[in-house]
């Protein structure tokens, strides 16, 4: 029987390595793995290159993973946020890398890693500083660059229904990178507000179909607070 | 300058706002970027149907919510409360910037540092330097939208001209701008460079020129 749901944060985290490449999914607090980066904060693996449309808020979640030191690289599209203290700080000290990438890109560079796309031309970001050293080709009469699909070795996800087999749903924007980042990891662990028993999801609104998902942690927290 | 303020009333800023909606027809699909260009939603009225998308993967967003009826897990780009009209749908990152790069909006609204008359835009950083930059969403949309228009002040705080003939701030996107709405005028981005299509009431071409660092043109 296959059974993906796993009982303890240890289990879900069990043999994540050190020098990681993380996936994060979330926008603004809304389908964020907070308990799941709380498990990974826990769980100790270091000089970790974390991906994420934010570079974490306050000292809590993201924030405080590189506050411990534990986060050499960020790529992301937006580090600001309410309350960057954190990455700020560490980004002004040389403590941290940072890559800057257009949200599209982002999106597309995870959803490229997921299907097999190794890299894709794309016009966001011609003649700007984000195409500099990169690949260019002029396809029917308009120019693009070339750029890297983003692998997880890990990817974080939140999800509203899981059942046994790694089937997924969403909550309205709790849905944002999460189904790319389950698509794009090797290993994808989720938590889910509400476990349901093997076919009780309708298979029309299976939105992650389970063979993109590896560990499942029931996580009722409620809703999601502020940004 | 003083004699001359005096003689015109600059557009405020729901007027600036309504200027844009005036121009958006039914049926198109629309992103409104964060600041100014978010407001351009409240004067649209709900029986024109314009289909309003943010970048978090909503398409169809009404009205924001009264205190009472927020729905938690339902946010825009800029992380504000928002409501979902009947018909409207969710989607995931991917999905939702290829509705962006793909080319299927009708209309992106974006606010600017610098706009300049070949249709160049400067919106995300003022200096190479920048500690931390952000670029969010901004590069795809300028690039992928069927059209590009810009909402902001036609001159900085400082007083210095922000429709130029050259950005001096690092790009968001080459010649992608086609019309320009400010607080003195709306301008259309054409081969001939900046044509001058509306003014504030009061404000003379020369005055407005003397406000702007670029070339102005009236139409043809």
């Amino acid at each position: 029987m296959i059974n993906k749901i796993v009982q303890t944060m240890a289990d879900a985290m069990a043999d994540i390595k050190d020098g990681s490449t993380v996936l994060v999914s979330g926008f603004g607090s809304v389908g964020q793995p907070n308990v799941l980066i709380d498990g990974l904060i826990e769980q100790g693996a270091k000089d970790l290159t974390i991906a994420a449309n934010n570079a974490g808020s306050g000292h809590v979640g993201l924030a405080r993973l590189m506050e411990l030191g534990r986060v050499r690289r960020i790529i992301c599209s937006f580090p600001r946020s309410s309350d960057p203290v954190v990455f700020e700080t560490l980004y002004r000290a040389g403590k941290i890398e940072l890559e800057i990438v257009p949200q599209g890109t982002l999106a597309e560079r995870i959803r490229a890693a997921g299907a097999g796309v190794p890299a894709f031309f794309t016009a966001t970001g011609v003649g700007t500083k984000m195409a500099v050293g990169k690949e260019h080709r002029e396809i029917n009469g308009r120019t693009y660059i070339l750029e890297d699909a983003l692998f997880g070795d890990l990817g974080l996800v939140e999800a509203w229904e899981a059942d046994r087999w790694g089937n997924l749903t969403y909550k309205l924007a709790g849905r944002n990178f999460n189904p790319i980042v389950a698509m794009a990891s090797k290993l994808t662990v989720v938590q889910t507000q509400h476990i349901r028993e093997l076919g009780d999801i309708h298979p029309d609104h299976i939105v992650t179909p389970g063979i993109f998902v590896d560990r499942v942690l029931h996580v009722p927290y409620g809703d999601p607070g502020g940004f | 300058m003083s004699a001359t303020t005096a003689e015109f009333k600059p557009f405020s800023r729901v007027m600036m706002a309504q200027n844009v909606a005036a121009d958006i027809p039914e049926g198109w699909y629309v992103n409104l970027g964060i600041g100014i260009p978010t407001a351009v939603a409240d004067h649209v009225p709900l029986d024109r149907e314009v289909i309003f998308h943010s970048e978090n993967g909503v398409l169809g967003m009404g009205p924001a919510p009264e205190k009472d009826k927020i729905e938690p897990w339902l946010i825009n780009a800029g992380k504000q409360y928002v409501t979902l009209r009947a018909g409207g749908s969710m989607c995931h990152h991917a999905d939702s910037f290829a509705m962006i790069r793909g080319g299927h909006l009708d209309l992106c609204v974006l606010g600017a540092f610098q706009v300049a008359d070949n249709g160049d835009i400067a919106n995300w950083a003022t200096s190479e330097n920048d500690t931390a930059p952000a670029v969010g969403g901004a590069m795809d949309l300028a690039a992928g939208a069927k059209r590009l228009w810009v909402l902001m002040e036609h001159t900085a705080k400082d007083g210095s001209a922000k429709l130029v003939s050259k950005c001096t701030y690092p790009l968001t996107a080459m010649a992608a701008v086609k019309r320009v709405y400010t607080n003195l005028a709306t301008v259309d981005v054409t081969e001939r460079g900046f044509v001058v299509l509306n003014m504030a009431p009061g404000l003379t071409f020369e005055n407005l020129q003397a406000r702007t660092e670029a070339k102005l043109h009236l139409p043809a």
